[in-house]
């Protein structure tokens, strides 16, 4: 395997071979379209269309957008530091609680640039909170994180039901959810942005949280690669040995990445409970945060990267519903077999091309840069 | 005797729903021994019920069922292999992909081909493994305790609940007391000295692999073909990862695996039993607490307050021969 490849230039490394990967699981999830019996290219065709050939589908596809922004990043920060969370859904999903909170409390009285700030605070904590266990048991108790932040998402899902169907349920109502919040636990919507743009936008849900999604894409490359602590997650992804020897508290910068990763996926509650239905519904993360392993992995755990991913996964999503009306055999539930494939072929299988690629690339730029030797397989 | 009826019963339905956790938890013992971790047990099982239900209501046959399931599972887990042997792919987010793969191919697949909503049609008696009652329950069955108890809890369960069980011994002897599995152990404590013996690692990586898929594929058979009748979208609810936390609580041995998805089995038939039973003292108990009970309890046994779990030493790491 130490056979001399070339050192891949940054825009093939970080654009080519993801752009590679994803190609060849859109292949294998046309294979499934062929077999329920429909066109792949024309479900393509309309996919697209149904995501960006409206403003009312853009709207939609950037309020999608929205929530995976914030479960890509909340993956990709746990990725920084080596760890997996799958908690995410689990952790958004609490999120909700500590939004629905703040805005049942001050929504009626507040406006909501006031309640804004509080609900972002809630979300955080709480998601942060939902992280914090599964954290701590792994720094302290060494028990598996996958395992636990597996586990806090059903209990997660039982709580939420408990105390929907239970406590948060107003007393004449019959459908588990809060009540409806006032004024003030409502985000204005974000259509004016598109109109600008001569687009009409009509029903969709698209709201200031996406604001605030992008401006948290911006932070976390801050954090990851500008500061202190983000330096210290690193060093401890990349080797937690040397990040012992460097004095770095393992239990510390485990617990901190987890919150920070939790607090993540916790604000993305803001958008489908303070953006669009304005309370908190049963299930209401619906697999966002699953997806955002998808989107970690093809943006590569890097800011841009999930922004990018993301939109990609809201026009999945976006269009997804949109083919359902045409092609009656296709359902959303296509998403979950493309973000699995994605996950496979960006993530398990991120290095099955890349040998082939360092050769060719080796052939076409001459013998200068085959003078260094990268060795593969130990990349992981 | 009211009691003794009860706790029977209740032990029968824990025997039942312990079942697909045992077949999964022996079959992710197979792999994890062998170094490969399996977060894709649920996936797999998912994948095989729904292959059990499809095949077993096309050709009418039980048998037929079963083969498309552990058929179905190995082949993804010939791609867990492909992805974490052969490319050294990372085997948390292979497994994590299976998952997804499965539980949507599952529902599209299903919805296009019987339009019922994601659930194959349902099976006849023929194509599903009933129960068989074993020699003597009908006669005994008057018998005060013993023979109650052999007519109802041990008698009466269909083939797989049997082979489940069978399987505990013969993984115990297949992993002490076989060439293969004292490899296998071997593989997945320290591969570069099987391979120094000359032992191809990635074969038998993928012979463990195989193990694994089918008994994913024989608990996802149960699932469709013996306790429901047909497949139902999502049904395996989190099973394959209570299995994985039964395998960590067993410390990855056969025989403490069987009580660990016993006492899963007996927390989700107790669950079930006492939904609109309240408690003496404490009241009635919220369905939703009890549901959470075996995650909550998961948590606890895995934080290592009841004795510390060490996996096998090589697991989770992709195997990279020396150059």
């Amino acid at each position: 395997m130490s056979q001399p490849f070339a050192k891949l230039p940054a825009w093939a490394d970080y654009g080519l071979i993801p752009l590679v990967n994803l190609v060849v699981a859109f292949l294998v999830a046309g294979l499934v379209v062929l077999l329920v019996g429909e066109n792949p290219i024309q479900a393509a065709g309309l996919m697209v269309k149904g995501a960006f050939g409206s403003g009312e589908g853009i709207g939609y596809t950037l309020y999608y957008a929205t929530n995976f922004i914030f479960t890509g990043l909340c993956v990709a920060v746990a990725f920084h530091c080596g760890l997996f969370n799958i908690g995410g859904e689990g952790q958004a999903y609490l999120g909700g609680l500590g939004v629905s909170l703040a805005c049942l409390a001050f929504g009626d009285f507040l406006p909501w640039w006031l309640t804004f700030p509080l609900a972002i605070l809630g979300a955080a904590l709480a998601g942060a909170l939902w992280a914090l266990i599964p954290a701590w048991l792994q720094a302290r108790r060494g028990s598996h994180i996958v395992i636990t932040t597996i586990m806090f998402n059903f209990i997660a899902a039982s709580l939420m039901v408990y105390l929907l169907v239970g406590v948060l349920k107003p007393l004449a109502s019959q459908a588990p959810e809060t009540r409806v919040f006032g004024e003030g636990g409502q985000l204005p919507q974000l259509g004016w942005l598109l109109q600008m743009f001569g687009l009409q936008v009509r029903s969709a849900p698209l709201n200031v949280s996406f604001l605030l999604a992008l401006a948290s894409a911006f932070v976390v490359w801050v954090l990851i690669w500008r500061t202190r602590i983000g330096y210290e997650i690193r060093t401890m992804g990349f080797s937690p040995r040397a990040a012992d020897y460097a004095g770095i508290s393992q239990t510390r910068i485990i617990v901190i990445t987890m919150m920070i990763s939790g607090a993540l996926a916790g604000m993305m509650a803001l958008n489908p409970v303070m953006g669009a239905q304005h309370r908190m519904q049963l299930d209401f993360v619906s697999g966002a945060g699953f997806v955002g392993i998808a989107v970690a992995l093809m943006g590569r755990s890097h800011p841009v990267g999930i922004v990018l991913a993301a939109i990609l996964f809201g026009m999945l999503y976006q269009g997804g519903a949109e083919i359902a009306f045409d092609m009656p055999n296709i359902s959303r539930d296509m998403i979950v077999i493309i973000q699995g494939l994605v996950i496979l072929f960006a993530g398990a299988l991120e290095h099955m091309f890349r040998p082939a690629i360092q050769r060719l690339f080796g052939r076409l730029s001459g013998s200068d840069l085959r003078a260094t030797p990268i060795a593969t397989g130990e990349s992981h | 005797m009211d009691y003794y009826v009860t706790l029977v019963q209740l032990l029968d339905s824990t025997i039942r729903l312990s079942v697909p956790l045992l077949f999964a938890c022996l079959a992710g013992l197979y792999s994890e021994r062998a170094g490969i971790f399996d977060i894709g047990l649920e996936g797999k099982m998912l994948a095989g019920a729904f292959a059990a239900g499809t095949a077993a209501y096309l050709t009418g046959s039980a048998m037929v069922g079963l083969l498309a399931a552990v058929l179905v599972s190995v082949l993804l887990g010939l791609v867990h292999g492909f992805a974490s042997i052969t490319h050294r792919g990372n085997q948390i987010v292979s497994g994590v992909a299976i998952n997804f793969i499965a539980a949507g191919t599952t529902v599209i697949l299903g919805q296009a081909w019987f339009r019922q909503g994601g659930r194959t049609p349902s099976l006849p008696a023929g194509a599903r493994f009933g129960a068989l009652h074993l020699p003597g329950a009908e006669a005994l069955r008057d018998v005060p305790v013993a023979g109650y108890l052999y007519s109802e809890l041990i008698s009466g369960h269909s083939i797989l609940v049997y082979l489940a069980f069978l399987m505990v011994p013969f993984t115990w002897w297949v992993l002490q007391r076989t060439r293969f599995g004292l490899r296998l152990r071997a593989v997945g404590e320290n591969p570069a000295a099987v391979d120094t013996a000359g032992i191809s690692v990635t074969w038998l990586r993928y012979r463990a692999v195989i193990c694994c898929g089918i008994l994913c594929g024989l608990a996802g058979a149960y699932l469709a073909q013996a306790q429901g009748a047909g497949f139902v979208k999502d049904m395996t609810a989190g099973k394959g990862y209570i299995a994985l936390a039964a395998l960590i609580f067993a410390k990855w041995r056969p025989v403490p695996a069987m009580l660990a998805c016993l006492l899963f089995g007996f927390l989700d038939a107790l669950a079930i039993r006492m939904q609109g039973h309240p408690l003496p003292l404490i009241g009635e108990v919220p369905v939703q607490f009890m549901q959470a009970l075996p995650y909550v309890l998961t948590v606890i046994l895995l934080a290592g307050f009841i004795g510390k779990a060490i996996p096998p030493r090589a697991g989770g790491v992709p195997y990279v021969k020396e150059r």
